[in-house]
């Protein structure tokens, strides 16, 4: 068996191998049949390339049992046999292929016979032809030359014609003012008069254009010069005239300053118009002004009366209104014209290389910088002139047009600076306007002031004449002024904002051009508007406010504490930085006045040897007057504040006990030289108990706030003067005296009333170190006094 | 050095009444005891007497090893003394010593910048004061006097001992001259000639500048007067001999005017009217700038001068709010600046704009223009700006003395009228960056 199968497959094996190496070769197999390889390595696998018989077989004796090996067998038979059909069927197939193949060649090869004799044939066709035609082209070749020279003949004698007529027709075409014809013929003929100009017949064809040329010239120079033709005339001529060989320089110069001059004539009617307002704004006061024509008025020198301006000669509005009308529209179109000349013409030939608009774009700039250059200076001129503050919308409107016609230009002439020129220009009239409103809020503000100081100073003169005869009543007609004239004031300054920021709000808003560039956007609502007015302004009040403090601390008390109050106040309501420096300012202003007269009665009197104490002592009462009016005023302005709950139920009796009993304790020990040091040691662990009294809080913006700050720091000055000198007995007992009366008047001013029994008390225990011979005065006598008092 | 505050608070109150009870005594001390630990924190306080008020603070000039302030008392009822502080460095301890005073309460007292056992006082005689009542009034004048005293040699000796040994029997004060102003009124203040030798100096009474030569440590020559011209009762209120110009210059205060004189001609230089709104209270020379001077009042203002421009001040410090007592300038670093008032603060505050060093190097006083035009243009690198250093409330009465230690520049004290003395030290970074 074995012997049967190995013949047929040691063949194939031998095959395989070179058909491998081949793929080898080729490189084919590796990438291929990279899946197949595993499997195909298995030598013992029928179908793979690597199949070794022999070790099949020897595989298949160990393995399988003898039915097994039997089975093997016939399955392999059977397919054997299989195989052996499969190929017979194939080789069947193929033959009978091959058979229909060669019936197909053969049956072509008849064909290609055929088709040999046709082909041959036609070639001697197309030899015959060509034969033909090439004697037919010989016998027709002189004929052919003779035509072309008689047509060459014609067409120049055409030529000849059209020269000789040339003359003629260019004088008719003057005649009819058909001018670009003329051009145009003239233009053709140019090159060949020129060509042929050794000939005299030439020569004199060519004179005689010449001589019409330079006519046709003339009368078109003429017509530019005359200007009055409409826009499209006037190009043409200009296009004619280039074509002429005209410079366009020379062109350009003649067309803008043919321009300028009727532009100057605008301007000079503007300027007429600026003189003229001028000088009725002056009143035909000085004479000068008036003669000269020439010269410009100078804007400073034209003293002008801020509520006249804009009644005398014509408003701003209508100036500008002409202004635009007039010089810029016209320069409008002169700037369209002129760039539809000599810009934006298509280039032909030669004049492209002249690189025209180049050269007239760059005229064209210096042109119009310089006119606008002028119209601008008129323009701010005007605008300066324009100092009253009531008309802002007419300057806002004036403004929009200008700046709208300037927008035009700016359109039409892209690369121009007369745009941003006057956006400048705007942005400086804003500005000047801003200043202007500013200074007339200061002076207004000044002018309030000065009111309100005469008002004040007149109740004041009343009640001085008044208070000689102990007149209360006079006092009170005075002083409920205060909160009015608080309230006209600050009603007045803030009316006189609002409408000045009223009128600024009109530079901002939608319908004006101006308002969308960037700068009145930003810069203008917050630098010029808030800072360079509002804020500057309100720096203003505050400075000047400040000035009054200081120069009524130098000068010590010239101006009213009242107004001083009432300034406070408006800065409170202003809300600004420096209130609580005015008001802290106020305050010392307040105390230094009450506490003056205190120091200067320290000072006049020798304490050590006064009399014995009978009487309150006037200059208290004349404290306590002055602290109640101080009281009146604030409390006119301010609120109440909050007071600390009353401990001596708000009555003179109660706390006059109180206070008896305090000091019968505090003090008696100490003046009694037997026992100093209990005393010391009291009030040394009072004070370590005593929360310390801050003298100098800040102040807050009540009345009551304000009261304690002015009553504590007079009190402190008085304690300072009292330690400053030595005291007698009865010096001593005035003191006494003296704090006992303020004790019983000082309280209801403020927050807390055991502030001023803390200071008080300070005082008379200073009073008592102070003294030389410390004899306290009994309470009770001490209680009649100021009873009495 | 808990326990040494508490010796010397038992110490005062025994010497101020012996018989008192010994109850209010230990609370007293614990309370005090209390309070200094609080301010030994940051600083360290001493009080002087639970039963003395005092104005009169001085450092001792010609001390310059340790740390010494004198503090002249103020009472009327009792025998005034003089308290020698002296601030041990080292160890945080504070030492004192008191010397008596019998004259009367001491207004003003000033070191000799020569011999430190010397100094001057002014105090008012309060002798009549028994005789008050009965007696009319022209007896009844309280007279401030001037005099020079020398310390006795043993005070230093005895300034260790246990306190009651020391307040059983204080040392007084020997008495060397008597400057003699009976024909000119109330002594305002003594001035010793700066950095002289402690023979020459000058006296403040009433409208008169009196101009002193000690010799032979007694006897005196009473060289010239200047006297002050105007209506009214115009009277010196404080004055301050400048240290430049060879000493001859002085610059005195009354009521709202500076003036400056020429101790040679004895003449008026320069015045500055209105100086202040109110009362100017003290005066002080930049010690490195000739033509700069400080001066504070009663308006709660500090003002800096160039007394060659007096129209306006240079500068103008508003922190306090109430009177400013005192000002002073450092003796070294003259931005250092400070000023004690009446609202009790201390403020110290760093005026680099016009120091004579604002960038760590010394420049020449003869330009002092392009100085302060080159601070204008370096501000803006310059990181010290002016401002307040600190603010101090230690004290809980008005301050009317501030003083700068002679010895340790980096060292003041504050003396307030309840008798407290703060010893504070300039912060440390300030200090650095001052050195480095």
């Amino acid at each position: 068996m074995s012997s049967a199968t190995t013949p047929p497959d040691s063949d194939p094996n031998g095959r395989r191998r070179i058909h491998s190496m081949l793929k080898l070769y080729y490189g084919l197999n590796e990438e291929g049949k990279a899946a197949d390889q595993a499997e195909s390595l298995d030598p013992c696998d029928i179908n793979g390339p690597h199949f070794d018989p022999e070790v099949y077989l020897n595989k298949l004796r160990k393995e399988c049992s003898l039915g097994e090996l039997m089975d093997h067998e016939s399955c392999m038979v059977k397919q054997i046999r299989s195989l052996d059909s499969d190929m017979q069927t194939l080789v069947y197939e193929n033959y009978n292929k091959f058979i229909s193949a060669t019936d197909t060649i053969r049956k072509m090869k008849n064909d290609f016979k055929k088709m040999e004799d046709e082909m041959d044939c036609l070639s001697a066709n197309m030899a015959s032809i060509t034969e033909f035609s090439a004697r037919i082209s010989g016998t027709l070749q002189d004929q052919h030359a003779q035509i072309t020279k008689l047509s060459g003949v014609h067409t120049l004698l055409r030529k000849l014609q059209f020269l000789f007529e040339l003359p003629a027709r260019l004088n008719k075409c003057l005649e009819l003012q058909a001018y670009a014809q003329a051009v145009s013929a003239h233009r053709r003929a140019r090159c060949v008069l020129q060509q042929y100009s050794h000939m005299p017949s030439f020569r004199g064809i060519q004179d005689d254009c010449h001589v019409i040329m330079e006519q046709l010239a003339q009368q078109l120079r003429q017509k530019f010069r005359d200007g009055g033709s409409s826009a499209k005339d006037l190009s043409e001529c200009v296009e004619l005239l280039l074509q002429l060989d005209e410079p366009a320089e020379e062109l350009c110069d003649k067309f803008l300053s043919h321009a300028q001059s009727r532009l100057e004539a605008d301007l000079q009617g503007l300027e007429a118009e600026l003189k003229d307002s001028a000088v009725t704004d002056t009143g035909g006061g000085s004479v000068q002004k008036t003669s000269p024509g020439s010269n410009p008025v100078s804007p400073s020198s034209s003293v002008i009366n801020p509520f006249l301006s804009p009644t005398a000669g014509t408003d701003i509005l209508e100036f500008i209104d002409r202004g635009c009308n007039e010089f810029v529209s016209s320069l409008c179109l002169v700037i369209a014209s002129y760039q539809e000349l000599f810009i934006n013409r298509p280039q032909e030939g030669e004049l492209a290389s002249k690189n025209i608009p180049e050269m007239a774009n760059g005229k064209l700039h210096v042109f119009v910088d310089t006119l606008a250059a002028r119209y601008f200076s008129l323009v701010e001129r005007r605008i300066q002139e324009e100092k009253g503050v009531s008309d802002n919308s007419l300057l806002v409107r004036a403004l929009d047009r200008f700046h709208r016609r300037l927008q035009a230009i700016s359109k039409l002439l892209p690369g121009s600076a007369v745009p941003s020129h006057g956006t400048e220009i705007v942005v400086q009239a804003a500005r000047q306007r801003i200043k202007q409103y500013l200074s007339a809020l200061q002076t207004f503000y000044h002018d309030s002031l000065t009111d309100v100081r005469q008002a004040l100073a007149a109740p004041r003169l009343a009640v001085g004449g008044a208070s000689a005869s102990g007149g209360g009543a006079s006092s009170k007609d005075a002083t409920p002024s205060l909160p009015e004239l608080l309230a006209s004031l600050s009603n007045f300054i803030l009316n006189q904002l609002k409408s000045v920021l009223a009128s600024v709000h009109l530079f901002t808003a939608k319908d004006i051009t101006f308002s969308n560039k960037p700068y009145f956007k930003g810069e203008f609502c917050s630098q010029g508007v808030r800072e360079g007015l509002v804020v500057s302004f309100i720096k203003f009040i505050c400075q000047s406010s400040r000035q009054y403090c200081e120069s009524a601390g130098d000068r010590g008390g010239s101006t009213p504490p009242a107004l001083l109050l009432l300034l406070s106040r408006l800065c409170l309501d202003y809300e600004t930085s420096t209130i609580s420096y005015i008001l802290t300012l106020t305050d010392e202003q307040s105390c230094s006045e009450i506490t003056e007269p205190l120091c200067l009665l320290l000072d006049n009197i020798y304490w050590v040897n006064t009399i014995e104490p009978r009487n309150v002592r006037a200059v208290m009462k004349r404290v306590v007057e002055d602290t109640t009016s101080i009281d009146v005023q604030v409390g006119l302005l301010y609120e109440e504040g909050v007071r600390k709950a009353h401990s001596s139920d708000s009555s003179k009796r109660t706390f006059s006990v109180y206070s008896s009993s305090r000091q019968q304790i505090r003090y008696a020990p100490s003046y009694t030289p037997s026992a100093p040091m209990d005393t010391n040691l009291l009030s040394n662990i009072h004070k370590l108990f005593s929360e310390r009294i801050d003298i100098f809080s800040p102040v807050e913006f009540n009345k009551v706030s304000v009261l304690t700050g002015i009553i504590k720091i007079s009190l402190k000055t008085f304690l300072e003067c009292v330690r400053l000198r030595t005291f007698g007995r009865y010096g001593l007992q005035q003191i006494q005296v003296d704090c006992h009366y303020l004790q019983m008047y000082l309280w209801r001013f403020v927050s807390d009333e055991n502030l001023v029994h803390f200071l008080l008390d300070e005082i008379v225990c200073s009073a008592a170190h102070r003294c030389l011979d410390p004899s306290p005065m009994e309470q009770s006598v001490i209680e009649v006094i100021c009873e009495r008092g | 050095m808990g326990s040494k505050h508490t010796n010397e608070l038992t110490y005062d109150a025994q010497q101020c009444s012996p018989g008192s009870s010994s109850q209010a005594f230990s609370v007293v001390n614990v309370l005090c005891f209390l309070v200094f630990w609080l301010c030994i924190i940051n600083a360290w306080a001493v009080v002087l007497s639970a039963c003395f008020q005092a104005r009169a603070l001085t450092a001792q000039t010609a001390e310059t090893d340790a740390i010494r302030f004198l503090v002249g008392t103020q009472s009327l009822k009792f025998d005034n003394q003089i308290h020698i502080i002296d601030f041990d460095d080292e160890n945080n301890m504070i030492n004192k010593s008191v010397l008596l005073h019998d004259a009367g309460e001491i207004w003003h007292i000033s070191g000799s910048p020569a011999d430190k056992a010397v100094l001057t006082t002014c105090y008012s005689k309060s002798e009549f004061c028994v005789c008050v009542s009965c007696r009319p009034a022209s007896e009844s004048r309280v007279l401030t006097c001037a005099a020079v005293w020398r310390m006795p040699p043993e005070w230093e000796s005895g300034n260790h001992e246990s306190p009651d040994d020391s307040s059983n029997n204080p040392q007084t004060l020997e008495l060397l001259c008597h400057l003699d102003n009976t024909a000119h009124g109330s002594v305002a203040c003594v001035l010793w000639e700066p950095m002289g030798d402690g023979k020459r100096l000058i006296s403040l009474a009433e409208n008169h500048v009196l101009l002193w030569d000690l010799q032979e440590s007694s006897t005196k020559a009473k060289v010239s007067t200047a006297t002050l011209e105007g209506k009214g009762q115009l009277k010196f209120t404080t004055g301050k001999w400048s240290p430049h110009h060879n000493s001859t210059q002085l610059a005195t205060a009354n009521d709202t005017a500076i003036r400056g004189w020429d101790l040679r001609s004895m003449s008026q230089i320069y015045c500055i009217e209105n100086a202040h709104g109110q009362l100017v209270r003290d005066l002080d020379f930049n010690p490195n700038k000739q033509y700069y001077l400080a001066s504070c009042g009663d308006d709660c203002k500090v003002k800096f001068w160039d007394v060659r421009h007096i129209n306006e001040p240079v500068k103008c410090l508003e922190e306090h709010s109430h009177w400013v007592w005192s000002v002073r300038y450092n003796h070294s670093h003259d931005q250092l600046l400070l000023t004690g008032s009446s609202d009790s603060r201390v403020i110290l505050s760093n005026m680099v704009s016009i120091s004579s060093e604002p960038f760590g190097h010394l420049v020449d006083d003869d330009d002092l223009s392009d100085n302060e035009e080159s601070q204008q243009e370096d501000k803006g690198k310059e990181p010290l700006q002016d401002s307040i250093i600190a603010t101090y409330e230690e004290h809980e009465d008005s301050v009317y003395a501030v003083e700068w230690s002679v010895a340790d520049p980096w060292l003041f004290a504050s003396l307030s009228y309840d008798g407290r003395l703060v010893i504070n030290r300039v912060p440390r970074a300030l200090k650095y960056r001052i050195l480095l």
